[in-house]
């Protein structure tokens, strides 16, 4: 038989009972989708990670304490970062960050608790790409002369002030009372961190006014950020850095007791513990469509044993054995197939809306289209071929009796 | 070999089961059918007769002896060789029809042309020749019509299209008119006398002693052999066989 006639005759098996091909696609047409939502969530949510630790600022380089070395009898002190300052090359700036207690805060008769306040040096606006949006970051000079400047958070800048222009004002920082020199610009909430509800500080007074007591083992700060010049001077910029913070707090380059770290570093981390995730959701769409192979295997067989009279009939008017097999294989191809393209409609819309609509974001993964549909295509030769060898096998003389 | 019978069966034998359980359907038949010739092959249940359709309608192959169909020993060919002979040698009419019942007439009598590898039918040459075998059946008014919107008699000629669609030299007809009413059987047996004065060869098994009247020679079959021939009319074959449905 010509192979567009096998076609047709499957197609006409079909569409004679096509609420049951319906009922038998829809397992195919959920594991189809399953794959592509799941795959485009979890790509979605890696993208999410990865455009959050961007917006940390660009070529950023993050050093930070090792926590638990042994005999890391120091960590990160405010002269390290001094010290990164004056003696690494290919370097646009450098950020000390330390963090004490929240605070209470007090400006014009508002009284806010647990304000989290973040001591920096001056560079920090340029190394963490977060723009001042009035008035002015405070200088290096103030930071050094421990002048009380501060700058706020845009959030923090509308609840204390309203609409009133915060520059030029004094607010009380715990002890402190600090002239506002300006309000950084919105940036929101990055990697569950809100940016504008804070208030950032000279470094110097935080570390002397606020944080008295961890003086006494130095400055130590919590992360230095160092921004590279570009993309390139990375990897030569943490070679540096790690050679003289090593220097400094004498220990081996190759066990440190601070640790080096870029976006890439993180992001990849982050990437492998959502990797898991991802494989294991994978493996749960995979479940799904062999259940609804099985499915089709099922009908399949039903629809061999309800149709052994129109099998011997065909046997009867020249059907050869491979004629019936290929009927009923196709069929099951056609219920996979049309399973596997409505399944990628659906699919891809569903992920569409669930990012538009959802509180997800989801980014279609292109190769996960063709991946789930072969996988379709190949269940339903799989299990179709069963089914399919059992009509090819009846007996002409047996079928044409049967009832 | 005998270039002017169309079926030529020697010694066929049909044995079911093994040694004390065995069963031996046919048990050394002879018989001949000439072309043109309208053959009824009658017999009591158990005689064999069903097993004698099955293996010259090439649906079974028989234990052993020789059938040979239109010139060519088709006793031991494979499965796929054998659909080939049905396709292209046999037209099958069955007591029950056996249309399919979602499809169309049309659709129902093209089948056969869907396996017929020897001539390379397009669609449309396909369709022409199916409505053409309808319309020589007297259905031509009836092509886009499901089985269940026909009258029994129309199903049954639906069938006998089917069976012709491609030209076989054989027409297997198993009962008939055994579903049928009687004046729906008149109508067959004219379409069936039509086709035989037309040049096809026409076996048709039936128990219906007026029904075998209709051929120009009976078969009876019992016990696994052929107990007589004659022609239709006041036959003794005929009478005995009757006799053996009696008894059994």
């Amino acid at each position: 038989m010509k192979s567009s006639r096998i076609f047709a005759t499957a197609w006409e098996g079909l569409t004679l009972n096509k609420v049951r091909s319906f009922l038998t696609t829809l397992g195919v047409i959920i594991g189809v989708a399953s794959v592509i939502i799941m795959l485009a969530i979890s790509a979605g949510t890696e993208a999410a990670i990865a455009s959050q630790i961007n917006a940390l600022g660009a070529n950023l380089i993050i050093v930070s304490p090792m926590r638990g070395v042994p005999g890391a009898s120091r960590t990160l002190l405010l002269e390290d970062a001094f010290a990164l300052e004056v003696a690494v090359a290919g370097v646009d700036g450098v950020s000390a960050e330390q963090a004490p207690a929240a605070q209470t805060v007090k400006a014009a008769g508002v009284t806010l608790d647990a304000i989290d306040v973040i001591g920096t040096t001056a560079d920090f606006p340029d190394v963490r790409d977060y723009a001042v949006g009035e008035g002015r970051y405070f200088t290096a000079d103030e930071n050094d002369r421990n002048a009380k400047v501060a700058v706020l958070g845009a959030g923090l800048a509308l609840d204390l002030f309203g609409a009133e222009s915060p520059i030029g004002q004094t607010v009380s920082i715990g002890s402190v009372k600090a002239t506002v020199v300006g309000v950084m610009a919105a940036k929101g909430m990055v990697a569950d961190v809100d940016y504008d509800g804070r208030i950032y500080l000279p470094i110097n007074i935080v570390l002397d006014r606020l944080m008295p007591s961890t003086s006494l083992g130095g400055d130590r700060v919590r992360t230095i950020y160092v921004k590279a010049e570009n993309q390139d001077r990375i990897d030569s910029v943490i070679t540096q850095i790690t050679a003289i913070l090593a220097e400094r707090h004498d220990v081996d380059p190759a066990k440190p007791d601070f640790s080096v770290q870029t976006q890439q570093d993180i992001i990849a981390t982050q990437e492998a513990t959502t990797a898991a995730f991802r494989d294991l959701l994978a493996w749960v769409a995979g479940v799904s469509l062999i259940v609804g192979g099985i499915g089709i295997m099922n009908i399949m067989l039903v629809s061999v044993t309800e149709r052994t009279r129109e099998i011997g009939l065909r046997q009867a008017l020249g059907a050869r054995p491979a004629d019936v097999l290929l009927q009923f294989l196709i069929e099951a191809v056609i219920l996979s197939l049309v399973g596997g393209l409505v399944g990628v409609a659906l699919g891809v819309g569903g992920a569409y809306l669930l990012g538009e609509f959802g509180t997800m974001q989801t980014e279609i993964v292109p190769a996960s289209i063709p991946l789930a549909f072969g996988a379709a295509a190949v269940v339903g030769i799989f299990f179709g071929y069963y089914p399919a060898t059992r009509a090819a096998a009846l007996d002409p003389i047996d079928a044409l009796r049967r009832d | 070999m005998d270039h002017n019978l169309l079926i030529d069966v020697r010694g066929l034998l049909k044995v079911y089961g093994e040694a004390e359980s065995e069963v031996r359907a046919l048990d050394g038949l002879d018989a001949g059918v000439a072309r043109g010739e309208f053959v009824a092959i009658m017999g009591p249940s158990g005689s064999g007769k069903s097993t004698l359709m099955n293996i010259l309608g090439c649906l079974d192959r028989p234990t052993g002896g020789a059938y040979i169909l239109d010139g060519r020993d088709v006793s031991g060919l494979s499965k796929n060789e054998l659909a080939e002979v049905r396709n292209q040698k046999i037209g099958f009419v069955f007591q029950s029809f056996n249309l399919l019942p979602r499809l169309t007439a049309l659709r129902n009598v093209t089948l056969p042309l869907l396996y017929n590898s020897a001539e390379e039918l397009t669609d449309a040459e396909a369709e022409a020749r199916a409505r053409a075998a309808l319309e020589s059946v007297g259905l031509g008014q009836r092509l886009q019509h499901r089985p269940n919107q026909l009258s029994g008699g129309q199903q049954q000629r639906v069938a006998i299209a089917r069976a012709l669609v491609n030209r076989p030299p054989l027409l297997l007809a198993d009962e008939p008119t055994g579903n049928l009413d009687s004046r729906a059987s008149v109508e067959i047996m004219d379409l069936i006398h039509a086709l035989h004065r037309q040049g096809v060869t026409i076996v048709m098994v039936t128990h219906e002693p007026d029904i075998a009247a209709h051929a120009e020679r009976v078969i009876c079959v019992k016990d696994g052999r052929v107990l007589a021939t004659s022609a239709a009319g006041e036959s003794p074959c005929l009478e005995r066989a009757l006799q053996g449905v009696e008894l059994a």
